[in-house]
C-alpha cells in the first residue's frame, strides 16, 4: 500500500517485479558483507552455531535432560584425548555422568532460544511504545519516556536479576522448566526495551510530518494503521542493528541470571548453568566441565556482536 | 543556574520516588513474608502475631508511607535471611564493594589511558592491533567467563593469586580495608582486573578515538611548527584535551561498576553488597533487595546530578542555552 503513496520512500527502493532476493543481492548491504571477510567469518560462525543448537537432539550423543540416560559410573570422565577418557564422551562428563558435548548442544539451543525470545519480546514492547509515544505525543510521550529515563538509571542485568528473582518469588519455588523459560525471557524483555523505545520515537517524529502520513490522514486511515503498516517500515533500519547487538546481549544475560543461579535449573541446563556447576570443578581438576561451555558462549556472542558491529557500519549511511 | 540545579534536583527526586514505590510493591507481590521466617510447623496464632509485628495487616498507602519514612531515616528494616536490620548489613558490606569499585576503576583509568594512548600514537603496529583485538573481546565477554578464566590462570594453574574472599582486613571504625596488609592487596587483584576491564575497553577506545582527532587539529600542527619536542605535544597538549570526555564516561560509569559488582563479587565470593544482593535475591530477601535498589538508585542520581552541575559550570554554552529555554 505504502508504494501506491506519491511520497513513500520505499516507492523508489521497490521496483516492481523483482524477488526480494534479487534485490537483497544487488543492495548496498550484501556488497559489503561480500567485501568484510570479518563479517563473513562471524556469519559463518554464527551459522554453525545455529545449526548445532537446530540439530542438538540428532548429533547429541545423549540427551542430557533425560535423568535416565545419565549413568554415575560415567562421571567425571576426561575428554577423549586423556588416557582414560571413554568412548561417546568426546568432551568429558560431569559429576552427574552427564556428556559435555551433548550438554553444550542442548545449553547452546536454549541460550538462543532464550536470546531470541528476549530480543523478540523486548523489540515488540519497544517499537510498540516508542510508536505510540512519537505518533501521539502529549502526555502519553511524556510518561512513557519517563518511565525509560527511570529505567535507565539501571543496568538491564539489575533489573532483569530483580524481575526474575520477585516473579519467582510471587510464584513459589515449585515451578516448571517451561515457566522458568517464560520468565526469563520476560525479564529480558523488560530490562531491554527502552532502546528500541527511543531509538523507534525519534525517527517516528521525523517521520510524522511526511506527506505519506499525512495522505494517509486524509483519504481516513485509522491511526494504528498508519502507525503499522506505514510508519513502522520505515524506522525499522536502525531497530535491526540494536536487535542484533541485543541479541549478544540477551544471551550474555541469560548466562548471567543462570551463573548468579536465578535464571534455568539445572536439570534443564543452558550455558550459564553449566558453567555455574562446573565452576566447583575447577579446583578439582575437572576444567573440561566448564571450559567447553564457556568456549560455546564465548565464541558465540562474539560472532554475533562482530555481525553487530558490522550491520550497524554498513546501514551508516555517513560511513558509506 | 540555580533554576537548572533545581529542576535537577526535582528530577531526582522523582526518580527515586519511582523506585521507592517499586521496591515498596515488591514487598506485595513476592509472597508472604512470614513464610520466609517461620518453620512449617509454627502454629497459626503465632503467624498471625508476627503478621501484626511486620504490620503487614495494614492498608497499603499506611504501609507504603510507614517504609518511605522509615528509609528516609536510613532504616530499611530487618532481613527476613538474617534476623538484622538490613542498614547494619550494608553497611557491614559496603567498605569491600566500594573498595573493589575504586581498585577496579583506578585499573580501568590507568590502563585504559595507557593502551588508548599507545593504540592512537603508534595506530599500525602489531601490538595496537593486539590491543584492539582485546578491547573486542573485553566489551564481548560476559563478566562472570573473564573472572573463571582468570581464576583459571592464576590460582588454579599458577597459584600465584587466591581465588576468593577479601583476605585478611584491619578494622579502622566501622570500615574494613583490605589496602593494609599484603594479603588483603592481593586478594584485590583478579575481582579488580574483572570488574574493571568492560571499563577498561571502554576508556582505551574512547581516549584512542578522541586522540586520533585531536591529532588532527590546527593548535597541535601549530604546536609542531612552534618546534615543542613530539612528548610534550602528545602529553601535555593532546593527552590533556582528551581527559575530559574520558573523566567524564569514568564518572558516569562508577554507578555501572558498583551494579556490575554483584557478578564479580559472586564469582570471587566478595563479601560486598553485590553477593549480599544475590544471596538475597535466592533467598528472596525482599528488604535486601528493595534496599540495594534504592542504595544503587541513590548513588546513580547522584552521579548524574553532579555531572551535570559540573558541566554547567565548566561549559558556559550550556548554561546560556538552558538560560534561553
Amino acid at each position: 500500500m505504502s508504494a501506491s503513496l506519491p511520497d513513500a520512500p520505499r516507492a523508489s527502493q521497490t521496483p516492481a517485479g523483482r524477488s526480494t532476493l534479487a534485490r537483497f543481492l544487488d543492495s548496498d548491504v550484501y556488497a559489503s558483507f561480500r567485501r568484510s571477510k570479518l563479517a563473513m567469518g562471524a556469519f559463518a560462525v554464527t551459522l554453525v552455531f545455529v545449526v548445532l543448537a537446530v540439530a542438538a537432539p540428532w548429533i547429541s550423543p545423549q540427551n542430557p535432560y533425560d535423568p535416565a540416560q545419565l549413568e554415575l559410573m560415567n562421571s567425571n570422565l576426561p575428554p577423549l584425548w586423556y588416557a582414560d577418557g571413554v568412548a561417546p564422551f568426546t568432551l568429558g562428563t560431569d559429576d552427574q555422568g552427564r556428556d559435555v558435548l551433548s550438554a553444550v548442544f542442548y545449553g547452546l539451543r536454549l541460550s538462543l532460544v532464550v536470546g531470541l525470545l528476549g530480543v523478540l519480546v523486548s523489540g515488540t514492547l519497544g517499537i510498540l511504545l516508542g510508536l505510540v509515544a512519537g505518533y501521539f505525543g502529549g502526555f502519553v510521550d511524556t510518561l512513557i519516556m519517563r518511565v525509560a529515563d527511570v529505567q535507565l538509571t539501571f543496568p538491564a542485568i539489575l533489573i532483569a536479576l530483580v524481575v526474575d528473582g520477585v516473579a519467582k518469588a510471587a510464584l513459589g519455588s515449585q515451578m516448571d522448566t517451561n515457566a522458568a523459560i517464560g520468565l526469563i525471557v520476560l525479564s529480558i524483555g523488560l530490562s531491554f526495551w527502552v532502546q528500541y523505545a527511543r531509538t523507534v520515537r525519534s525517527s517516528v517524529l521525523v517521520e510524522k510530518n511526511k506527506d505519506y502520513v499525512q495522505a494517509g490522514r486524509l483519504i481516513g486511515l485509522s491511526s494504528p494503521v498508519i502507525m503499522v503498516r506505514h510508519v513502522l517500515p520505515n524506522v525499522l533500519g536502525p531497530v535491526f542493528v540494536i536487535a542484533t547487538i541485543n541479541l549478544a546481549l540477551a544471551i550474555i544475560t541469560e548466562a548471567t541470571l543462570s551463573f548468579l543461579g536465578t535464571g534455568l535449573p539445572d536439570s534443564m541446563p543452558s550455558l550459564g548453568t553449566l558453567i555455574r556447576t562446573g565452576n566447583r570443578f575447577l579446583f578439582s581438576g575437572e576444567w573440561w566441565i566448564v571450559a567447553f561451555p564457556g568456549l560455546a558462549l564465548a565464541g558465540l556472542v562474539l560472532a554475533i556482536n562482530l555481525l553487530g558491529d558490522w550491520l550497524r557500519d554498513a546501514l551508516n549511511p555517513k560511513l558509506q | 543556574m540555580i533554576a537548572f540545579v533545581l529542576q535537577r534536583l526535582l528530577q531526582s527526586i522523582a526518580v527515586l520516588f519511582a523506585v521507592g514505590l517499586i521496591a515498596f510493591s515488591m514487598f506485595r507481590f513476592a509472597g508472604d513474608p512470614v513464610n520466609q521466617i517461620v518453620g512449617v510447623d509454627t502454629p497459626y496464632a503465632e503467624r498471625v502475631a508476627i503478621r501484626k509485628d511486620l504490620g503487614l495487616d495494614d492498608p497499603v498507602a499506611v504501609q507504603f508511607l510507614r517504609y518511605a519514612g522509615n528509609v528516609v531515616r536510613g532504616e530499611f528494616g530487618t532481613s527476613y535471611q538474617f534476623r538484622q536490620p538490613v542498614s547494619a548489613l550494608l553497611a557491614e558490606r559496603m567498605p569491600a564493594t566500594l573498595e573493589l569499585a575504586l581498585c577496579a576503576t583506578l585499573f580501568a583509568l590507568t590502563v585504559g589511558i595507557l593502551m588508548g594512548v599507545y593504540c592512537a600514537l603508534r595506530r599500525d603496529t602489531w601490538l595496537a592491533k593486539i590491543f584492539l583485538a582485546i578491547s573486542l573481546v573485553g566489551i564481548s565477554l560476559p563478566t562472570f567467563l573473564i573472572g573463571i578464566l582468570l581464576i583459571f590462570l592464576f590460582s588454579v594453574t599458577l597459584g600465584w593469586l587466591p581465588s576468593f574472599g577479601r583476605g585478611d582486613t584491619v578494622r579502622l571504625g566501622w570500615w574494613t580495608t583490605g589496602f593494609l596488609t599484603g594479603s588483603g592487596l592481593r586478594a584485590l587483584i583478579l575481582p579488580s582486573v574483572t570488574l574493571g576491564l568492560f571499563q577498561m575497553t571502554l576508556i582505551m577506545r574512547l581516549v584512542r578515538a578522541e586522540m586520533l582527532e585531536v591529532l588532527r587539529t590546527d593548535y597541535i600542527r601549530f604546536a609542531r611548527a612552534r618546534g615543542l619536542t613530539t612528548r610534550s605535544i602528545h602529553l601535555g597538549h593532546a593527552l590533556k584535551n582528551t581527559l575530559v570526555p574520558v573523566i567524564t564516561i569514568a564518572g558516569l560509569q562508577l554507578g555501572s561498576v558498583i551494579a556490575f559488582s554483584i557478578i564479580t563479587e559472586t564469582v570471587f565470593q566478595w563479601p560486598g553488597m553485590g553477593l549480599l544482593f544475590v544471596q538475597a535475591v535466592q533467598n528472596v530477601d525482599i528488604p535486601i533487595m528493595a534496599a540495594y535498589l534504592l542504595l544503587v538508585a541513590a548513588i546513580f542520581v547522584v552521579i548524574n546530578l553532579v555531572v551535570d552541575v559540573l558541566y554547567t559550570i565548566v561549559d558556559p554554552r550550556l548554561r546560556l542555552s538552558t538560560g534561553r529555554a
